[in-house]
């Protein structure tokens, strides 16, 4: 009995994940081809980067101020008070390596991920896409193309931001807020704290730009059945993205090399 | 022997098991208006969106001018595009665009005018379905006729020769369906094209038809002129042309 579920379960996961590698790589192909869709381009660009902004900041000053706090504890607690400007260094790499890009990757699979789906989606029940495609616009290279690009640079662009706010909040609880000698703390974090954390962080962003843009469109691209289908294909892409997002995220964590 | 404008041989399409086009085949001869009528869900969107190459035939093929679209690669069939407009069952306008940028789209893709030759050509098309000084409206702020009537002048604006036209009266009063019928009349008369139009609605299918084919069961099970049409010894064409609900169409 219980093979009979799973066949249907496994031949619709692998036909799924087909179809969206498919997007992916005519999506991908697409951003070369001339001309290009510069306006879109734009658009999406400040859509995914400039209006994502306020979320971004939020949740990076509060995930800074979280991680510095706890960081604040553990030492505090279990190796002793005047021990705590060696949280510095941890807090930098654990927000630059993992927190800030996750936080990110969510955010904007929530905030973006979830617009192209809806937006793409209710194009595609009104024919729209159709109607590009009898216009002379491939929408593959008009829609798609366009926000892969815009959302693989924003992502990590946002991620760096994040970075830059979060160190400043793991800053902000000890230095300013439980008076951790400010020059042991600054002193500790620069003598661990590399290039190299930054970018494994980016390099993940860069992937979760990629995997939210085409995640969002595919979805879009295959909704069906009117309004109802259009929100079914929302909520999907914000949680096959965010689950991916959570997924890939350890494994990068894992290929990617410690230091360089 | 002329070549028709468009031919289409044995052509199957199925939907997860569901067949919906079982062998079918036409010939639409140029600068005639073909007007293919058949039930709701019988197959006659799909049977447009194969003759523009939106959709691939499981099987069979789909000839225009000769050479065969429905083995073309999606680039080739996108330079094949200028050649179709199509009006879509709810017009399809982009609704983040003004009436005016919709109207160009078609413009901007098919042709390298200049910017105020589009302007112009973009007035024209509207004057010619009837609406001015719309341009710089949004597509939420138009009514159901309007917007296909927009639709239509983004579907002629870049004189296509083939127009498509996906169920061009539904959904609209009976003034304005007819109104939507004199200008298919009156394109076909001013730019010569070949026309395609589906429909269930029998007035507007007399009104602009040379010639009628009846879609049922995958099949064209009749063609002919609206004449020959109402004196089919089908019963099938008999009862969809008459509107009965008894007769050998059981399902709807």
């Amino acid at each position: 009995m219980e093979k009979q579920i799973w066949i249907p379960f496994f031949s619709t996961f692998f036909c799924q994940l087909g179809q969206v590698y498919e997007l992916a790589v005519r999506g991908f192909r697409a951003i070369f081809q001339k001309p290009f869709e510069t306006r879109n381009f734009w658009q999406q660009l400040e859509e995914v980067g400039a209006n994502s902004l306020p979320v971004v900041s939020l949740t990076a000053a509060f995930g800074g101020l979280v991680f510095g706090l706890q960081a604040y504890l553990a030492f505090h607690r279990y190796i002793g008070p005047g021990s705590e400007s060696q949280g510095g260094p941890i807090i930098a790499v654990g927000l630059c390596r993992e927190l800030i890009p996750i936080l990110v990757g969510l955010m904007v699979a929530g905030r973006v991920g979830s617009a192209m789906a809806a937006e793409i989606g209710t194009m595609k029940i009104t024919e729209q896409i159709d109607a590009l495609f009898s216009l002379g616009a491939n929408p593959v290279k008009y829609l798609v193309a366009p926000r892969i690009l815009a959302s693989m640079i924003m992502v990590p662009c946002l991620t760096l931001y994040g970075d830059v706010i979060g160190i400043f909040g793991g800053y902000a609880y000890n230095v300013l807020l439980m008076k951790v000698n400010k020059t042991l703390y600054v002193q500790n974090t620069l003598k661990y704290f590399e290039m190299w954390d930054i970018s494994v962080g980016l390099i993940k962003a860069l992937v979760f730009g990629l995997v939210i843009a085409v995640i969002g469109c595919w979805q879009g691209m295959t909704a069906e059945g009117g309004a109802e289908g259009v929100g079914r294909a929302t909520t999907k892409s914000v949680v096959v993205a965010s689950i991916t997002i959570l997924i890939l995220n350890f494994f990068l964590s894992k290929i990617l090399p410690a230091t360089l | 022997m002329t070549m028709s404008k468009i031919r289409i041989v044995d052509l199957y399409k199925s939907f997860e098991n569901k067949a919906v086009l079982r062998g079918l085949n036409l010939e639409i001869e140029a600068g005639e208006t073909m007007v293919i009528i058949g039930q709701s869900g019988s197959g006659k969107s799909v049977l447009l969106k194969h003759i523009i190459g939106i959709m691939k035939p499981d099987r069979g093929q789909v000839f225009i001018d000769g050479q065969e679209i429905s083995a073309m690669s999606d680039e080739e069939i996108m330079k094949q595009s200028r050649k179709f407009g199509m009006l879509f069952q709810g017009a399809a306008l982009f609704d983040s665009m003004t009436v005016a940028e919709n109207v160009a789209f078609g413009l901007r893709r098919h042709t390298s005018l200049a910017e105020d030759e589009i302007r112009q050509l973009v007035k024209t098309s509207l004057e010619q379905v009837g609406l001015r000084g719309v341009e710089h409206l949004l597509p939420y702020e138009l009514s159901g006729g309007m917007k296909k009537r927009v639709g239509l002048a983004r579907a002629i604006a870049y004189s296509p020769e083939i127009i498509l036209y996906d169920e061009p009266t539904t959904g609209l009063d009976p003034i304005r369906a007819d109104a939507i019928n004199c200008l298919i009349l009156e394109l076909k008369e001013r730019l010569r094209v070949t026309s395609v139009v589906i429909t269930h609605d029998m007035n507007s299918t007399y009104k602009v038809a040379d010639r009628i084919a009846m879609l049922y069961d995958g099949r064209i099970i009749e063609t002919g002129t609206p004449e020959e049409i109402r004196r089919s010894a089908s019963p099938v064409v008999q009862q969809f042309i008459n509107g009965q609900a008894q007769g050998p169409i059981t399902e709807w």
